[in-house]
């Protein structure tokens, strides 16, 4: 256990729902991004699931908005500390997406990469079993999705919501299956490869 | 750029050397280090405070310090009302005081001192600024930096007398000093543009709505997307 600190008790009482060290932001989202977003076209947007698989697949805009949508009703949890709760998403699970492209038995981790150079990490094992999704739209509950924004990755993010959220890529242009885990942009800054809310993940060796 | 090493992510004890008032609610702390400083302008520190019971917090702090090769860094933290952890350090923490601290933590939102940089700062997000600014007049080479910072009143400039001179153009978003020529008033286009060179970098920091106004600025003044880096924290800004 860390050496005490003098003085210190730390918060009573906190909303369970809320993960160590996060703070619920209310009614904001927060734009949080490295760089200025991008304007996608969704004439030219694609979407890609290739290396370990079977065949490799790409979607055009029309072709991925005619596939089957899920809703996701949930809670978003920033490694920048915020919270969001009581959120509603729509979009396609990834799970049908890979299907698609066929997974070979040694694929274990995806890089997802987005149409700004973006790239993070995932063990493959997080994005499937009904737990992501490429989602097109998104509000605070109880309202009906709308578009996302360019701010909030639209026209298409993934939404990995038990992960932090700097997983759920914006503006992601595709998926790519691995053996071994290949650290994206923010991992190969010092952040936690897999980046659990609930274990506190922030960092490389937490 | 790989900036943070393993050695980086230790938790290490810090001691508290100095505290010291920056502006209302805002102090700065000098901590102690088991080594001499070797962050990047731009880059944090983790900070973790421990109850008797074992519950923890960890928030992440700016080093407002530039390297300076002593083993000690200082770390400006705004107090929040009811902020569990900026409430600690500003009611309870005094000097001789022991804190947990691992770093420096951030690659992208650093700033090594070799080319022209843009900074533009509202509230909080002046602190990693003032590294650099430090950094570059440090090096001897203040013109490498223009900086601009938002603030709300005289006052909420930080660092004394440090964030003023030709490279700092302050901002003044509720009341103007007397005499001023910019009437109070948010951050606007001619308040960036002249101040574009060209094949710069720009490093942007506040709070997320500040953050976002100024990029957009930024790019309206005709910096590439690609050149202007951007950390958001902190409940203010302007
Ligand atoms: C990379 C990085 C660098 C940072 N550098 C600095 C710095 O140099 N100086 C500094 O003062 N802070 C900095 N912060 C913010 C800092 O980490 C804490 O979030 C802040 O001190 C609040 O912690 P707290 O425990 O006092 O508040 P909490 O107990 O976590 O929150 C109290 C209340 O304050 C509000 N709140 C808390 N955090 C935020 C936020 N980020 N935005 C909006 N509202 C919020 C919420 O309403 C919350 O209910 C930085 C954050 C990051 C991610």
């Amino acid at each position: 256990m860390p050496p005490v600190t003098r003085g210190f008790v730390g918060r009573r009482k906190r909303d369970p729902r809320l993960p160590p060290g996060q703070y619920d932001v209310g009614d904001q989202w927060p734009v949080l991004t490295a760089e200025p977003a991008p304007n996608l076209d969704t004439a030219r947007w694609t979407f890609r699931i290739d290396g370990l698989v079977d065949h490799s697949v790409e979607w055009n805009w029309d072709e991925i908005r005619a596939l089957p949508r899920e809703r996701w009703d949930g809670d978003i949890h920033c490694v920048t500390t915020w919270t969001k709760f009581g959120m509603t998403w729509d979009g396609i699970p990834l799970d049908a997406l890979l299907e698609a492209a066929g997974p070979l038995p040694e694929a274990r981790y995806v890089v997802a990469h987005s149409h700004t150079g973006y790239t993070t990490n995932l063990p493959l094992a997080d994005i499937t079993g009904g737990r992501a999704w490429l989602a097109f739209a998104a509000a605070s509950a109880p309202e009906r999705p709308a578009p996302l924004t360019r701010e909030h990755g639209g026209p298409a993010r993934l939404l990995v919501p038990h992960l932090y959220f700097w997983k759920s890529a914006k503006w992601v242009a595709g998926l790519r299956l691995l053996a071994d885990d290949d650290p994206g942009f923010w991992e190969r800054n010092g952040y936690h490869d897999r980046g659990d809310p609930w274990a506190e993940q922030r960092f490389q060796g937490d | 750029m790989e900036t943070t090493s393993r050695k980086t992510l230790r938790w290490q004890l810090a001691t508290v050397l100095e505290v010291r008032d920056e502006a209302p609610k805002v102090r700065t702390f000098r901590l102690g280090l088991d080594g001499p400083a070797t962050h990047l302008p731009g880059q944090y520190y983790v900070l973790r405070l421990t109850a008797e019971d074992g519950y923890t917090a960890q928030r992440s702090y700016s080093v407002a310090s530039a390297p300076h090769g002593r083993p000690e860094i200082e770390l400006t933290v705004e107090r929040l009302d009811d902020g569990e952890v900026s409430e600690f350090l500003h009611d309870v923490v005094v000097p001789g005081d022991v804190l947990e601290v691992r770093g420096p933590v951030g690659g992208w939102f650093a700033w090594d001192g070799a080319g022209p940089a843009l900074l533009v700062g509202g509230g909080s997000g002046q602190v990693p600024l003032a590294a650099m600014l430090r950094h570059a007049r440090a090096l001897g080479r203040p013109e490498l930096v223009r900086m601009v910072l938002s603030v709300r009143t005289p006052r909420g400039l930080y660092y004394g007398d440090e964030l003023r001179g030709p490279e700092v153009h302050p901002v003044f978003t509720k009341v103007a000093p007397e005499g001023s020529r910019r009437p109070a008033g948010r951050l606007r286009l001619d308040d960036v543009a002249p101040l574009v060179r060209g094949g710069e970098t720009a490093f942007v920091c506040g709070s997320p709505a500040f953050a976002d106004a100024a990029a957009a600025l930024l790019t309206e003044a005709g910096l590439p997307p690609a050149a202007i880096r951007i950390e958001q924290f902190g409940p203010t800004g302007a």
